[in-house]
């Protein structure tokens, strides 16, 4: 149980990766009690249900109520930006569906639980957007002044960056920085850290600046900055200037040129590729994958200089990630990517949705065998990764068959705690620790 | 529909607004027609500045921003209304028209689009539930409806038969917002080169 500095400083990580998602947790928590109440005194949502994200320590415990309406508080999700994105911006969370009277062509998006849909499983509408229902349905019918606050700047530019995203991706960078071999570089980490921070936070601001109608018209997007002119759209891309180009600096000379032009791509990549791309072809769904995929790679490449195998390897476990969690996702927000004019799988392709979703959850299995064959990690891994591989694929299966609302987001809820859970192991069976009795570096 | 898509498609904000005036007759009935009640000159440059759709608010006379307001129930995009400044420069004025322009073209899109998704949908519904048999109300009074996996063939069908409308909407949409967002930023550094060289600036009583 040799306790080496590399060990030590990844034991360090992890608890560091662990409270700073512990901290986000709690301040969502913190700030919503209020949203909580309300919601609890709302006639028509009888039951809540709250999911406990931690990144790298915890499960989430997750309380499915299946005859009432639920929702879910918004989890950070360790997952690259484009499906956490597609989340926010291309796709309402499930709602509680309506059945709009006859008479009335309109398209309000508060919604009255119908009782046959109640009979149904129903789907859970993530608490960001409707705990906002109590608060914003005050400021909703009030005229307000185009004016910057600047006291509420950093809680605008926090929301126009998606911070908690950006903290999400950031781990995942980490994560990649961890797991690769040589020794812990700590100035290098932070190098890293900040520089991906300002990258994901430059790319998720020039998303919402190309996204705002489409924003206005989904639940969940509805109250960004954008939306709501609390930020002009010429404040917003400046904001985003000023992140992307001290974050590629410092990726492109405090770390190496190599995580620099990656940094690029992938801002390239998310903005300028995946976003239009969203609106024209199902392809989105893919290219969205490779950006997430993109984050732990640069992790690697700081850490090592170079992209080896291992890179490409972890690159392919959050790339095929990307599919169940997706997919499931986007089952039950078919009606607003039809209206919204989104091309998703699920609405043009249903079956060709749920065949990738259960293809990838396979892959993760193929995958975690393979890390101990490229040296990323021992024999451990796989052994004790099988479990929660076999239980995600399971419920892949289960959607691809069942293909509804049900199956669709079990297997969504499961994608949340599996990647970190997946992580987490593959931090603890690191080859070269020489931790958990595994075989000598 | 034909005159929608071919206004939308054709681009270019005299087309639209010959297409605006086919459709934004029903909507102006809706929100025209209510005055100002405030200060009479303040209700001049209110009914200059607005849009019919929203020329029912009007500003405070102090205030010297631009207002924006809830959701609109159709298009679910907030409308602006803009504030005319007395010394207003050409390009500020230029910039303004742009915004207004964009308000009215994309409210007339989303309010068209979201109306015609209800109508299409209930249709829909209607016709599966009498190709079933059924009847369109259940025993208790409530509208039937039909389950997610019914309604997917209708999302299908609908987003496959809107994509070219929503590909000319695209490109319109991000001609229009990288311009305007360009004018907010010619705007700004004359304002600024204004403040910097105050003896050249118009001065106004």
């Amino acid at each position: 149980m040799a306790a080496s500095p590399h060990a030590l400083s990844s034991r360090l990580l992890t608890g560091w990766a662990g409270g700073c998602v512990w901290y986000f947790e709690r301040r969502t928590i913190q700030e919503s009690p209020h949203k909580f109440m309300h919601l609890f005194r709302n006639a028509n949502k009888r039951w809540i249900t709250f999911q406990h994200f931690n990144f790298l320590k915890r499960m989430y415990v997750t309380q499915l109520n299946r005859s009432l309406n639920q929702q879910v508080k918004p989890k950070p999700e360790p997952l690259a930006s484009p499906f956490l994105e597609k989340t926010s911006s291309g796709r309402a969370k499930p709602e509680i569906r309506e059945m709009r009277p006859l008479s009335s062509p309109s398209v309000s998006l508060s919604r009255k639980p119908h009782e046959r849909e109640l009979m149904e499983l129903e789907s859970a509408s993530i608490i960001e957007g409707s705990a906002n229902v109590g608060k914003e349905t005050k400021d909703d019918k009030q005229w307000k002044e185009m004016k910057l606050c600047v006291d509420d700047l950093p809680g605008i530019l926090a929301r126009l960056s998606k911070i908690k995203l950006t903290a999400l991706v950031v781990s995942t960078t980490s994560a990649g920085f961890a797991l690769a071999p040589g020794p812990f570089d700590w100035p290098c980490f932070l190098l890293t850290s900040v520089g991906t921070g300002l990258a994901s936070c430059a790319a998720n601001s020039i998303n919402q600046f190309f996204e705002v109608p489409f924003d206005s018209n989904m639940n969940r997007t509805k109250n960004r900055p954008l939306v709501r002119g609390q930020i002009s759209p010429l404040l917003a891309v400046s904001f985003a200037t000023c992140c992307a180009v001290p974050g590629v600096a410092l990726l492109t000379w405090g770390v190496n040129p190599l995580t620099g032009a990656l940094g690029v791509f992938n801002i390239f990549l998310y903005t300028c590729c995946y976003t239009p791309l969203k609106r024209i072809s199902i392809a989105n769904t893919w290219v969205g994958a490779v950006v997430g995929a993109i984050p732990p790679v640069m992790g690697w490449t700081a850490a090592t200089g170079s992209l080896d195998a291992g890179a490409f390897l972890l690159g392919g476990i959050l790339y095929s990630w990307q599919f169940p969690h997706f997919n499931a996702l986007s089952w039950g927000l078919r009606e607003d990517y039809s209206r919204g004019g989104y091309c998703m799988m699920s609405v043009t392709h249903p079956a060709l949705c749920r065949r990738v979703a259960l293809r990838h959850c396979l892959a993760l299995v193929a995958l975690s065998a393979a890390a101990p064959v490229l040296d990323v990690t021992t024999w451990t891994f796989p052994v004790i990764s099988l479990p929660i591989n076999l239980y995600i694929s399971y419920l892949g299966f289960r959607f691809y068959v069942d293909a509804d609302r049900s199956s669709s987001r079990k297997l969504f809820f499961c994608s949340l705690w599996h990647l970190p859970l997946l992580l987490l192991l593959m931090l603890t069976c690191k080859r070269g620790c020489g931790t958990d009795g595994a075989a000598a570096s | 529909a034909p005159a929608a898509s071919g206004a939308e498609g054709r681009g270019g904000m005299a087309s639209l607004r010959r297409g605006r005036r086919t459709f934004l007759p029903p909507l102006r009935r809706s929100f025209a027609g209510r005055g100002c009640q405030l200060a009479p000159d303040r209700g001049a440059k209110c009914r200059d500045a607005a849009p019919s759709r929203i020329s029912r608010f009007c500003p405070p006379t102090t205030s010297c921003c631009d207002w924006i307001g809830p959701p609109d129930k159709y298009s679910n995009l907030r409308p602006v209304h803009f504030y005319i400044p007395e010394n207003e420069s050409p390009l500020e004025q230029k910039l303004r028209e742009l915004r207004q322009d964009t308000q009215e073209w994309n409210q007339q899109f989303w309010a068209n689009q979201n109306l015609t998704f209800s109508k299409e949908k209930e249709e829909f519904i209607h016709s599966t539930l009498k190709a079933k048999g059924l009847e369109l109300r259940t025993e208790s009074g409530q509208r039937a409806t039909l389950n997610a996996e019914e309604m997917a063939a209708f999302y299908e069908r609908f987003l496959s038969k809107n994509f070219q409308k929503h590909m000319c909407y695209n490109r319109e949409w991000y001609k229009r917002n990288f311009a305007i967002t360009f004018f907010m930023g010619k705007v700004a550094l004359e304002r600024i080169w204004n403040k910097l060289r105050p003896k050249q600036k118009k001065t106004c009583n």
